[in-house]
């Protein structure tokens, strides 16, 4: 067996390993991966998510397991010292001594840290790994304990630099970047688009600071103080993070006699080839073309080529010419430069279109025949680049006009579809995949959606940019092929859920069987039996203690099934208000049955660690206390959130906890496509985010003003105005109204927000619908939501009250012995689950 | 967690030395499961009226090793019946205990009978 030795295991290095293992012939070589750092490689480009997750194990390419199961053997924590090509070795600082046939430098490149008097001092960082970060987190939260307003400074303004401005403003920290050029990401950026996204910059609070050469770092103490760029002109910071380029780690090919460039990094050929055919080097240690690639998307294309040449496939070359395109988020803000950025007026005409009072600027480099595309630069939106970027890396011919690239689009925009772009065309640059492979896994039957064309090809699973482009090729080709791209609900129901809605109440069909003969094929699942089970209760109001067996398993139990499989427990506390003498009970409650007890964000009071065993005793307690289901469980109605109104409010138009309490027990119960929460706020100052909301009211001068379709979660949406300055009374006809329409209309799993977007007309056409009743439907709206309230009951009631219903919380049929698989460990005087085997250690306490 | 896994082994029909009377029929809802306790083993067993067959599978959920699957919702995949996990609803075939939708490692199956209305499961040992 042929031994691959691979020194590095950073992003390069890890991506070495998966493309080689993906290989056919990868098993007659044993790969060993050598890493300096504690942990397995993890995603760099993604580096200042760290400080909003402050979770190691989310950023990781592949947990250690995969190694494991890839026959890999990964040593972390080793530097390697040496390398002896005469007879092959390598060793470790330790002075192990390893050989190999194939060694594959990827020691990447360490931050380049300028000699400025004073860089040693306490408080002066560099921005590249984990513990880079932990060490800024520590220093920070020392700072912020004596000096809630300390300054930090990042010394860089290029694509680095600002993610580390983005770092600093999440520690909370006030932001500056010290940058030694005129101009932010001098690298990309021509002028004009620097100065636009320094204004952008500034408005969301950063400071910034041009053409500034560092001195010396100021501190008397040993630590930092302050920065000094010229006589008078000084910079107070308590912390500094130096940004100020790369250097490549090529000390491995210096000491042993690789050919090298004469500023650094170790000279590959076209197959990755060092001086020394039998050593390989890529990513940012390779110096390919004189050039150092501090990019992935090259990274891992010289990843490819190593592993291809070891494996023996030799026609796998790096291309002469490297794509350098780049489209990012920083700090929020789109920016995106490909081909070639900054042209010189001999090679062709620019159109530049910029606004700066919305820190918009677009421009594109035209070849001066008009005829294609050379490159172009993009911030503050950079939607058009995946367009942009295809028709400029295929060549394709461009509009009479260019400036219809990317003036505000018109119908269709000035491309048609996706599926005109030429096969060749990559469509995901960090994994290689072209829109032959995506459109040819679909045309030659291996796969049928878009999940399968992922996993198959692995397109869009890195930085996840070209995710539309793939979306929009799959179901064109579906489409292409005859397919229809219907949203049915599964393979066994050839409908949409407001058609099977329809069936459903047209034919009077109660339970899942009758359903499934009526109108579907083969037996359910898990997707389709949610779904009838919801119709049910949005017809009929049949809760799931009827057919608990084609619920969810939350459904099924009546309480939210967490990590370790025990359950949390919420009791309905309609508008957050509650008498001392509840919380009093609820208290006892959650001691005697030891649930780990939370505020939840919807101001009521959740439960957990609940076993299956326990839900009925904690609930007959409960109601007997007066409670009732909360149905944080359900698809359904959750809260309707209340600031304290003119009740107490000295700003309070009008009684928005009374009113809150109303809307929350009229529509409890209520089941539909996905979770449904309300707010009520008593003045326009809005404490109750009521526009964050599914429906929303807030009380003005004359009446209140309801808004629909807002959200929060991961794609949050202001909630849009339906109607002004009405009564109590006209509020919950519209409400009414509004939810039954939705009800009967959304997709499986679609919120109010969702639905809204995509109903043809938006809110204007609901207004017409809701208002106006243009559908002549809103007298049977009402009165189908007239039915449900009428209809409600306590679901937890009904199960405690029935034996046979109680039967099922119990962890075993066969025994009364609890689930002895469950472990938890000591939080904050409470307790949690204990992590999953292959989580992150400890928490903190 | 790791000696937990490694306790469940699937059972082929003509490997079963033990049959373990479990339960009565009429304790395992139609067309869903319960979990039944052996030893220190957790077995899910369903109910698949819909199918008029039973299917027996660790209750150990392989993504994430909880006590879960027998709570999970039954189904076919293309005519293969399957079980999802409630915790995140990977499937897994009840026929070979492969992840369908994805690449767990398998889970271990065990032979089911059905005798004078009382639920047996097959052990080896």
């Amino acid at each position: 067996m042929k031994k691959v030795i691979v020194v590095g295991n950073g992003m390069v290095g890890y991506k070495f390993c998966e493309k080689f293992v993906a290989k056919a012939g990868s098993e007659a070589f044993k790969i060993t991966v050598f890493g300096e750092e504690p942990r397995p490689a993890y995603d760099r480009v993604h580096l200042s998510e760290f400080f909003e997750s402050q979770d190691a194990k989310a950023l990781e390419m592949a947990p250690r397991s995969w190694y494991e199961e890839h026959n890999i053997e990964l040593i972390t924590e080793v530097r390697i010292s040496d390398i002896h090509r005469d007879k092959k070795t390598i060793t470790s600082v330790d002075d192990e001594e390893y050989d190999y046939d194939y060694l594959v430098l990827a020691t990447g490149s360490s931050p380049f840290v300028p000699p400025i008097k004073g860089v040693e001092k306490e408080g002066v960082f560099v921005y590249r790994t984990i513990e880079d970060l932990e060490g800024m987190l520590a220093y920070a939260a020392k700072l912020k304990a004596t000096n809630p307003n300390a300054k930090a400074a990042v010394l860089g303004g290029g694509l680095l630099g600002l993610e580390a401005g983005k770092a600093v403003m999440d520690m909370g920290l006030e932001p500056h970047i010290v940058e030694f050029a005129p101009k932010l990401m001098p690298r990309q950026l021509d002028s004009r688009s620097s100065q636009v996204l320094q204004l952008k910059l500034e408005s969301i609070g950063l400071n910034i600071h041009l053409s500034k050469a560092t001195n010396q770092i100021l501190g008397d103490e040993g630590y930092i103080t302050g920065m000094e760029f010229g006589e008078d002109d000084k910079l107070d910071v308590e912390m500094l993070i130096i940004s100020a380029g790369i250097r490549p780690r090529d000390e491995l090919g210096k000491t042993c006699d690789l050919e090298m460039g004469v500023r650094g990094g170790i000279v590959v050929n076209n197959k990755m080839q060092t001086s020394d055919p039998d050593v390989f080097a890529i990513g940012e240690v390779a110096l390919y073309n004189q050039m150092i690639y501090g990019l992935v998307a090259p990274g891992y294309d010289m990843a490819e080529v190593a592993a291809s040449q070891i494996i023996g496939d030799a026609d796998v070359l790096m291309p002469a010419e490297i794509d350098m395109s780049t489209k990012l988020k920083l700090i929020g803000v789109d920016v995106a430069s490909f081909g070639e950025p900054f042209m010189p007026a001999s090679k062709g005409h620019s159109v530049i279109f910029e606004n700066k009072t919305q820190h918009l600027y677009k421009r594109i480099n035209v070849s001066l025949d008009g005829k294609s595309l050379l490159g172009g630069i993009l911030v503050g939106d950079a939607s058009d680049y995946n367009m942009l970027h295809q028709v400029f890396l295929n060549g394709m011919a461009i509009p009479e006009d260019p400036a219809q690239l990317i003036l505000p689009a018109t119908e269709g925009g000035a491309f048609g579809s996706a599926l005109d772009l030429p096969d060749e065309a990559q469509i995901c640059s960090c994994e290689n995949v072209s829109k032959g492979q995506i459109c040819g896994a679909i045309k030659d039957g291996s796969c049928e959606d878009l999940a399968s064309v992922v996993s198959a090809t692995k397109a869009s699973t890195s930085c996840g940019g070209c995710k539309p482009m793939v979306t929009d090729l799959v179901n064109e080709t579906l489409k292409s092929l005859g397919k229809t791209v219907k949203n049915v609900i599964c393979e066994h129901f050839e409908y949409s859920r407001q058609e099977l809605y329809g069936i459903v109440k047209v034919k009077k069909l109660t339970n899942f069987n009758e359903v499934l003969d009526a109108c579907g094929t083969g037996h359910g699942c898990e997707t389709c039996k949610p779904v009838v089970s919801s119709i049910f209760a949005s017809l009929y109001n049949i809760t799931p203690n009827k057919e608990d067996v084609t619920q969810d398993t939350n459904d099924k139990f009546l309480a939210n099934i967490q990590r370790n499989g025990t359950y949390s427990v919420v009791p309905r506390i309609a508008g957050g208000e509650i008498t001392p003498e509840g919380l009093i009970v609820l208290g006892q409650i959650g001691s005697k049955y030891n649930l780990y007890t939370k505020i939840t964000g919807g101001a009521r009071i959740d439960f957990f660690g609940a076993q299956l065993n326990d839900l009925p005793a904690i609930w007959k307690e409960l109601i007997d206390a007066g409670f009732e289901s909360g149905h944080a469980y359900g698809k359904s109605l959750r809260t309707v959130k209340s600031c304290v109104g003119s009740t107490w409010c000295r700003y309070g138009l009008d009684e928005s906890v009374s009113f809150a309490i109303a809307l929350e027990n009229r529509y409890k119960g209520l089941r539909s496509p996905h979770k449904i929460k309300g707010g009520v706020s008593g003045c326009i100052r809005e404490c109750a985010e009521a526009r964050g909301k599914d429906f929303g009211v807030i009380a003005v001068e004359g009446g209140w003003n309801l808004y629909v379709g807002g959200n929060g979660g991961a794609t949050p949406r202001h909630a849009e105005l339906l109607a002004e300055k009405i009564d109590n009374e006209t509020v919950i006809k519209y409400i009414d109204r509004y939810l039954m329409y939705y009800i009967q209309t959304a997709a499986p799993l679609m919120r109010t927000a969702a639905w809204l977007d995509k109903l043809e007309g938006g809110i204007e056409q609901l207004k017409k619908i809701v208002i106006e009743d243009s559908l002549n439907i809103v007298e049977e709206l009402e009165k189908d939501m007239q039915f449900l309230v009428d209809a409600y009951e306590c679901e937890w009631k009904q199960a405690i009250e029935n034996e046979d219903m109680k039967k099922r919380f119990s962890h075993f049929v066969n025994s009364d012995d609890r689930d002895d698989n469950l472990v938890f460990v000591p939080l904050r005087d409470q307790k949690m689950p204990k992590h999953w085997e292959k989580e992150a250690k400890e928490v903190t306490l | 967690m790791e000696e937990v896994l490694s306790k469940y082994k699937t059972v082929k029909d003509n490997e079963v030395t033990v049959w373990f009377k479990a339960a009565s029929v009429d304790a395992f809802p139609n067309d869903g499961g319960a979990c039944v306790k052996y030893k220190d083993l957790q077995i899910a067993v369903f109910n698949f009226s819909r199918l008029n067959a039973w299917y027996a599978c660790q209750n150990l959920s392989p993504e994430k090793q909880e006590m879960v699957l027998s709570r999970g919702m039954l189904g076919d995949q293309k005519g293969i019946p399957k079980i999802a996990c409630p915790l995140h609803k990977k499937t897994f075939s009840l026929l070979t205990g492969e992840n369908l939708n994805g690449d767990l490692d398998p889970i271990a199956i065990y032979p089911v009978k059905i005798e004078d209305n009382f639920v047996y499961i097959g052990f080896s040992e």
